[in-house]
């Protein structure tokens, strides 16, 4: 256990972990370490608010210890009708989302990444184009496509809404990912007669499944999210996702029940915390997304 | 199989080769797996885009007669949209949030930080990195609330304030705009902060060492050297936060609901007011145009700064 306590015992004190260097370095290590503290300190207090509130029965919107810790504002939350069911739905979602979306992203990258098409450029540039254009502004002409559509109100909808609006970002990730798989393996696959849908099946696929999990992850966690999209589009309470029954919740009882919203935030982005860890995990680099998005 | 079993691989071929009709089958062959992302693509999101610049020429409302039959009426709800002073101020609002939120504030704070953590000792890092990404990996609409609960009268900053003898106001209904916009600051600077932290790792110490030998000084260092060097990152994330910034919604809608009065509806807000509130979708979709417009254009401007990642 030696490994583990040195580091602890001497990284605290960068003027000791750092001896041979010159004392003026030494001391902008510190001062840079002082500065960056006191930035995170100011990030974290509005994140504490958040786990104290949920565990503290008479919460308010200022941050205090609570006297009497308890479980209450979970039990309390923790029914059917407030929790179990939004985040139920929730999960259909963003599960329904990611999948559909890395079926037809893969199935758009291959010839993307394979073959020499015509309109590749001008299709990964609008691809390109999408990624980036603010879907909230769309929200208007969405909800009024969807009543001439008739899915408003359909969880089947706005994953079909959710998915084309994942997609460009998902097959932007998707082709870089399957550009780095080398196309020798599935030139042995074509001499040996496979067709090209066989030969993503079973070569492409499996080598590229790390890559392919970050992409789900992505557009699950994105949809988790997402407060906005099922807000316009479903009304029905037994249809409404976390994010949206977290924002009646606060409407109804925020100004009163402060630890129950924070309890019942606290449900809710676990997951997402949890799989942002597992993302880190799968691509070696806690910075993975950023390096995704940025192409 | 004959013809399946020998897909031509990019690097292979050199120029088009026109050959008349199994190329043609061919070609089609390949192109069928685009097919379900561009039919969801076509229907979701070129449709409603389509439609925006339609809708936004009808007097569509949710109730009454412009429900059940929209007229076309031209270009009536844009003269109205500018000749309306509540759409001014949103576009001003608009450029205020981006501007302050996004391209000063979390950029700033972004690369501020990815310097200090190159500068600051390992736990140090490891412990703030985390945190500042934390308030980046929160739901939306979680971020919200805390951001909310933080800058409420009653709020933590109030408390600390009143710490140091100040009484702070009500920063939600006296400085809305304000609120906001840290609020945006704080949930959106670990993007700038790691996509700039990896930027700066590209940097080759060489050059950086090269300089220190010449005499160059701490902040010389960097004007002249590094930021050089990494301008497509600051490029392109100056792009990235801008658009993000744009769309935003969530934040505003929970912490003030583009309020008190209309002192925080930038054009989402707006948009969504005048289609759900005041049951004006055509006016709505009027206003969700113009944002999309300017969206696109910066859309445009990022593509061309990613150009040779197409190419």
């Amino acid at each position: 256990m030696v490994g583990t306590i040195t580091p602890t015992a001497v990284a605290p004190d960068p003027r000791v972990a750092t001896s041979v260097a010159s004392p003026r370095k030494d001391r902008s290590k510190l001062l840079a370490s002082v500065v960056l503290a006191s930035i995170g300190v100011v990030f974290l207090v509005p994140m504490v608010w958040i786990v104290l509130a949920a565990f503290n029965p008479a919460a308010t919107v200022s941050v205090a210890l609570p006297s009497d810790p308890t479980l209450d504002n979970f039990t309390q939350v923790m029914t059917w009708e407030t929790s179990f069911r939004p985040l139920w739905n929730s999960t259909v979602l963003s599960f329904g989302t990611a999948s559909l979306t890395v079926v037809a992203a893969t199935l758009a990258a291959y010839p993307l990444s394979r073959f020499q098409l015509r309109y590749r450029k001008p299709f990964m540039y609008s691809i390109l184009f999408g990624t980036c254009l603010p879907i909230t502004a769309m929200m208007v002409p969405v909800y009024a496509l969807f009543v001439s559509l008739s899915l408003l109100d359909s969880i089947g909808g706005t994953i079909l809404f959710l998915t084309a609006s994942s997609l460009p970002m998902a097959i932007w990730m998707t082709k870089n990912f399957m550009d780095s798989v080398p196309v020798s393996l599935e030139e042995a696959a074509w001499t040996d007669g496979a067709s090209s849908m066989t030969a993503l099946r079973r070569i492409v696929v499996p080598l590229m499944r790390p890559g392919l999990s970050v992409v789900f992850i992505f557009v699950f966690t994105t949809t988790w999210g997402n407060f906005f999209v099922p807000f316009v589009l479903l009304f029905d309470t037994a249809n409404q996702p976390a994010a949206v029954a977290i924002f009646n919740f606060f409407g109804q009882y925020g100004t009163v029940a402060y630890g129950r919203l924070a309890a019942f935030s606290i449900l809710y982005a676990t997951p997402v915390l949890v799989l942002y860890v597992l993302v880190q995990r799968l691509s070696g680099s806690s910075f993975a997304m950023a390096g995704a998005v940025k192409g | 199989m004959a013809s399946l079993t020998e897909p031509q691989v990019d690097r292979r071929r050199r120029g088009p080769t026109p050959r008349p009709r199994p190329g043609a089958a061919r070609t089609l062959g390949r192109l069928l797996p685009l097919a379900p992302a561009v039919a969801l693509l076509v229907v979701f999101l070129v449709g409603p885009i389509l439609y925006s610049l339609y809708g936004s020429l009808t007097n569509r409302s949710m109730s009454g007669p412009g429900a059940a039959d929209p007229q076309f009426i031209g270009l009536d709800n844009y003269t109205q949209l500018f000749s309306d002073g509540e759409f001014w101020t949103s576009v001003w609002l608009t450029v205020l949030f981006v501007g302050a939120s996004a391209v000063i504030g979390q950029n700033g704070m972004g690369m501020a930080l990815a310097l200090l953590l190159r500068a600051a000792s390992s736990p140090v890092r490891a412990l703030v990195g985390t945190v500042v990404v934390g308030a980046w990996v929160l739901p939306e609409i979680v971020a919200a609330f805390a951001a909310y609960a933080f800058f409420s009268g009653d709020g933590t900053l109030n408390i600390v304030l009143g710490w140091f003898g100040l009484d702070g106001p009500a920063w939600l209904f006296t400085f809305p705009m304000l609120a906001v916009i840290l609020a945006n600051v704080w949930r959106g600077t670990a993007f700038s902060m790691m996509v700039y932290a990896a930027a700066l790792n590209e940097v080759p110490p060489e050059i950086t060492e090269a300089a220190e030998l010449d005499g160059a000084q701490g902040w010389q260092q960097f004007a002249y050297i590094t930021l050089p060097m990494i301008r497509r990152a600051v490029s392109t994330n100056l792009m990235l936060i801008t658009l993000q910034t744009l769309g935003v919604f969530t934040l505003i809608w929970v912490m003030t609901g583009g309020g008190p009065g209309v002192q925080t509806s930038t054009l989402p807000v707006l948009a969504y007011q005048e289609a759900f509130k005041f049951m004006q979708v055509g006016y709505g979709t009027a206003i969700a145009t113009m944002t999309l417009l300017v969206g696109a254009l910066f859309s445009v401007l990022y593509i061309k700064v990613l150009k040779p990642e197409v190419d």
